[in-house]
């Protein structure tokens, strides 16, 4: 099914990539993440602050109502006072400028003369100080992509928020370490027309981050938001999106989310809305089997209901692969009561609850064979609020699909997060003085630009005589420098260094070895061993299992341990030569061919001890020589 | 804050530019550059920005700065910018009968509101304001506002603890149940010395309270601050001047310090203010105040002694300290000088002909120590008692500055030399201690 056919969709990126700078970008912390037991714990409470007119943002309302404290984790370390906002921030870290003004001009955009830090107000306790620090660095830039050029609208530099390591009704639990760690935003323009081209265009823009040399890999590091909106629609964004595969399925996805909440806008135009009425049905269910209901109750919780006259049926039509309205109303009910889901008549009698339970249900709030009951579980004001999200949820089913932010979900679904927040809050961070681009500045990293994706393949090829695959996938994985490295210091075959990386490793992986945790110098050493002779290329995979394996231990323990100690070649002749008069019938009678017979052979005794070519050589000599006589 | 971005801040260059083309800060413009056209809001200049660049709001929020010798073409753009739905807060209905708190506002920001078009901060302090900044105010009482000064702490001097002393016996008199007095953080201690000592016999809780982040972030601990000072000053069974802050870096516990026992020990962190070498009055955790003995009592009549001479100097002693600065005081008739000395209350020998000198000239010569904590002791070693001989007066486990407002408050009291010692070494508002505890 191509589902995007024949309306028009528009689609826009927003990437957020971590920089791999020394320090964060508003105090000298390190930016490193941590799992160990954290030093101290704060606790804190944000609300929001009003504005001239006593307005106040509807997304900052949101979070202020949930009412949720939050604590905050730090380490003696590696978080300062200013991450725990006990500080004024320093000045904006100068690395990180450099970094943002050197993606900006591969992007083609122009920087700003002069950068000003502003204050984004966010107080879902992400930030500890109710706002993440942002600047503007540039805007108006493209890409080209195989179907057009892409508008990048705008570049800018922003401070990472804490990572969320727990919630629970009352509070969130933060940990400070990803605080302050400096973040590019790259917005591209509405411009993208489906899921593949937008794939693709996340793909150029990552090459491009990653030519710097200067940003964070692994998983958590870059993350995709989406904004889509489709003809009859609305705007929705999309956040979370960790992998770029899953990209166009979001997208697929969402248009058929979108199509089908038109589809019920149809369905349910003659039906009366919800007349706002809240039951309370405790009493129904007050010696009940249900396991959830019977819980609540027993901690004083209350069961009410909602009655949606005409509604049979809808609450079951499917939306996304495995999730119906139903599902869209149970995400309401979550975020702002926090309640653990919902009940409906459409899927019931079910979990325990019985079929009396149900007709009990209907006649006490009077319902008809073609209505719905919604019901929900839990302390009476949470219910209360997750039933009158869902009463406000249905109404905006009659007008369509709502503007709001949702979340991905690990297999490209994407659920209800928030609502849309109102134009951004933003005002000047007045404690961190404006920084001046100027000419030179530019001029001067105009002239280091690095080397893009594409011309560092082709001189990969070129040079290093590696294919064009290969050369793709040294140059977009995190060892292309390492690679350099040794290829320039070393004798081994570049193809061989790249394969290792890029086959070898994956191999390892596959077996559940870790190998993102080799010391950079120790994959060094390794190929300096091979270039010197120490061991032959064959030994490369063992030695490098072994090392996972013995955490701590060197090249020298692995050598000793697979008693890899260098043969002297004489031995290696005089085995050949052993092997040959053994086979001389068979030499005879096969010619030349009888040297690729006999490597298994002699290969079984010295495999990883000596190259293979060399053995091969000495081999074949011999070989010739009886064919010679 | 807030005065820093009301401030124009253009000059030079960037300010004849802005006049060439007759535009003003809040106009939306169009700038053409070199570059691009851009359209957006002209803001303020922070004074610590060049004369070269002007600045603008654009229209997904950020300010970016533009230089001016990048800009073509100016003009002023009358059209409307789209308005976004927000929500308008309602002040709730007040319940009836509440305890009336009266709050003085001196400066520093305790709450704020921002405009978000230009990004301007402003103070928000009427009553009304402070309802909506703090809704849980409107539970607790029925209060009241007046903005006496607006100042930084750090220019606040003795004639306005003088007036602060005067507008809070104003509101005792009109029968209220307790004060709050917003400060700036820098000078708060001496302010609360200061009304400790003016205000005798005090009926009521005054309660000084500030914040360590600005009121403009919602971060900021002044709300906290503010509605538990707001309920202390209704529920505290004590009548004394405090200053409360934050117990710690969290959200949760407050302490209401002692006004002649508190000292602002950090530059940067919400619980900056520790009472020192004493406990403080109280805890405040949630709802819940838990006092520390003695304490006074509510009730009494006020009795207003609200007058400082001017003419007392505090000293911090230093190794090569210039005797040459008590030649300038005694030349300039100053009636007090606050030695803050080494150790248990010491200072090198040869400024000793120099202190001398100052009292025989009929200057009150005053010792504290530099160590903040612990008592002066001047009797241990030689130095100490050749001051003491000299007639320097040793100021127990006084806090410097808290010395250095009650000699200004004593000298306003009286000339008699025999008086003035008898009344600096009184405890007059739980500034000394007879025992050091140990805690």
């Amino acid at each position: 099914m191509n589902i995007g056919d024949k309306m028009e969709v528009r689609i826009g990126l927003e990437i957020h990539q971590q920089l791999d700078t020394s320090k964060k970008l508003f105090c000298n912390c390190p930016t490193i993440l941590r799992d160990d037991e954290p030093h101290f714990t704060i606790m804190r409470m944000l609300r929001p602050v009003a504005s001239e007119l006593g307005e106040i943002d509807q997304a900052a309302l949101f979070e202020f109502e949930k009412k949720k404290y939050f604590y905050y984790q730090g380490y003696y370390d590696s978080v300062c006072l200013v991450e725990l906002d006990e500080e004024p921030p320093h000045e904006i870290n100068k690395e990180s400028v450099m970094i943002s003004l050197t993606v900006a001009l591969m992007l083609n955009m122009i920087p700003v003369d002069e950068i000003h830090v502003m204050r984004k107000i966010v107080i879902d306790g992400s930030n500890t100080t109710g706002f993440q620090r942002t600047a503007k660095i540039a805007f108006n830039g493209w890409i080209d992509d195989e179907d057009g050029r892409i508008s990048i609208k705008s570049l800018c530099l922003e401070e990472d928020s804490a990572r969320k390591i727990s919630e629970t009704e009352d509070y969130i639990v933060y940990r400070l370490d990803r605080l302050g760690i400096p973040l590019i935003e790259i917005t591209t323009g509405p411009d993208i027309r489906n899921g593949e081209q937008a794939r693709r265009v996340a793909l150029k823009i990552g090459r491009i981050l990653q030519s710097t040399g200067k940003v964070k890999r692994g998983i958590g590091t870059i993350r995709q938001d989406l904004n889509i909106s489709i003809e009859g629609g609305a705007r929705v964004e999309i956040k979370g999106i960790q992998e770029l595969k899953l990209i166009p399925i979001v997208v697929d996805y969402e248009i058929m989310r979108q199509k089908n909440l038109l589809k019920i806008r149809d369905l349910i135009k003659n039906k009366p809305p919800p007349d706002g009425k809240i039951y309370d049905v405790t009493e129904v269910f007050s010696s009940t089997e249900c396991k959830i209901i019977k819980k609540s109750i027993q901690n004083n919780g209350k069961v009410l209901a909602i009655l949606l006259k005409g509604f049979k049926g809808i609450l079951k039509e499917e939306i996304q692969p495995n999730r119906r309205f139903g599902t869209e109303l149970a995400d309401y009910a979550k975020v702002y009561g926090g309640v653990g889901g919902i009940f409906h008549t459409d899927e019931l009698p079910a979990y325990g609850i019985k079929e009396e339970e149900v007709e009990q249900l209907k006649k006490k709030l009077k319902a008809e064979d073609n209505d719905c009951i919604v019901m929900v579980v839990g302390k009476e004001e949470a219910c209360r609020n997750a039933l009158n999200a869902i009463i406000r949820r249905i109404e905006q089913a009659y007008i369509g699909v709502p503007s709001e932010v949702r979340a991905a979900n690990l297999d490209g679904t994407t659920r209800f997060m928030r609502p849309m927040p109102g134009a951004a809050r933003m005002y000047p961070e007045t404690d961190i003085p404006p920084m001046v681009i100027t000419e030179e500045l530019l001029n001067q990293i105009k002239a280091n630009l690095p080397e893009t994706f594409e011309s560092k393949v082709s001189r990969f090829m070129k040079e290093y005589g590696l294919s064009y695959d290969l050369a793709s996938l040294i140059v977009d994985s995190p060892y292309s420098s390492i690679f350099e490295d040794i290829v320039k210091k070393s004798k081994v075959n570049p193809s061989l260094i790249a394969s290792t990386f890029e086959y070898t490793f994956k191999m390892l992986k596959r077996e559940g070895i870790d190998v993102d945790s080799f010391d950079k110098n120790i994959i060094y050493e390794l190929f300096m061993s091979v270039s010197n002779g120490r061991f032959a290329k064959e030994a490369i995979t063992d030695i490098l299992r072994w090392l996972a394996n013995n955490k701590g231990k060197g090249i020298d323990d692995a050598i000793k341990a697979l008693s890899l100690t260098p043969v002297d070649l004489t031995e290696v002749r005089k085995k050949a030569k052993e092997i040959v008069e053994n086979n001389i019938e068979m030499i005879k009678r096969e010619g030349e061919k009888a040297t690729k017979k006999l490597m298994g052979e002699i290969m079984k005794i010295y495999r990883g001890k000596v190259d293979g070519k060399i053995i091969y050589d000495i081999l074949n000599e011999e070989v010739l020589k009886v064919l010679k006589s | 804050m807030w005065c820093i971005i009301m401030n124009i801040g253009y000059r030079g260059k960037a300010l004849e530019l802005l006049k060439k083309y007759d535009v003003n800060i809040g106009d939306r413009i169009l700038v053409k550059t070199k570059k691009a056209i851009f359209k957006g809001i002209l803001m303020p200049r922070s004074e610590i920005g060049d004369d070269l660049h002007i600045v603008i709001k654009i229209d997904d929020g950020y300010n970016i700065g533009l230089s001016i010798d990048s800009i073509e073409y100016m003009e002023k753009l009358l059209e409307k910018v789209e308005e976004t739905p927000h929500v308008i807060q309602k002040v709730k209905e007040l319940l009836p009968n509440l305890p009336k708190v009266s709050i003085i506002s001196t400066g520093g920001t305790i709450a704020s509101k921002i405009d978000y078009r230009t990004g301007a901060v402003s103070p928000a302090l009427t009553a009304e304001d402070l309802y909506k900044a703090i809704p849980e105010i409107g539970e607790i009482a029925n209060i009241r506002t007046e903005i006496l000064f607006n100042l930084l702490s750090e220019n606040i001097v003795p004639e306005h603890w003088t007036a602060m002393a005067y507008a809070i016996k104003k509101y005792i008199d009109e029968g209220v149940e307790g004060i709050v007095v917003t400060h700036g953080t820098d000078t708060m201690g001496y302010t609360a010395a200061a009304l400790s000592f003016s205000l005798r016999n005090l009926p009521v809780p005054v309660i000084l309270v500030g914040s360590q982040r600005s009121s403009d972030r919602p971060s900021s601990d002044a709300y906290l601050n503010l509605k538990s000072a707001i309920f202390t000053a209704v529920k505290a069974p004590f009548a004394e001047v405090g200053v409360l802050m934050h117990a710690s870096s969290s959200d949760d516990e407050l302490i209401v310090h002692r006004g002649t026992r508190v000292r602002k020990m950090h530059t940067s962190r919400r619980d900056a203010f520790k009472t020192i070498n004493s406990k403080p009055l109280a805890k405040i955790i949630g709802d819940k105040i838990e006092v520390y003995e003695p304490y006074k009592r509510r009730g009494g009549e006020l009795e207003l002694k609200a007058k400082f001479d001017n003419k007392v100097v505090l000293i911090k002693i230093f190794p090569g300290i210039p005797i040459e600065i008590f030649d300038f005081l005694i030349e300039n008739k100053y009636h007090g000088i606050v030695i803050e000395g080494t150790g248990l209350g010491h200072a090198p020998e040869y400024i000793f002909p120099a202190i001398k000198r100052a009292i025989e000239n009929g200057i009150t010569v005053v010792m504290t120590s530099q160590c903040i904590y612990g008592r002066i002791n001047m009797n241990v070693y030689s130095t100490g008692r050749m001051l003491l001989s000299m007639g320097v007066i040793p100021a127990e486990d006084m806090l410097p500055e808290t010395a250095l407002v009650k000699l200004m408050w004593v000298l306003a009291q009286t000339n008699d030399k025999e008086e003035i010692r008898n009344l600096f070494l009184t405890n007059i508002s739980g500034e000394i201690s007879e025992r050091s505890e140990y805690w």
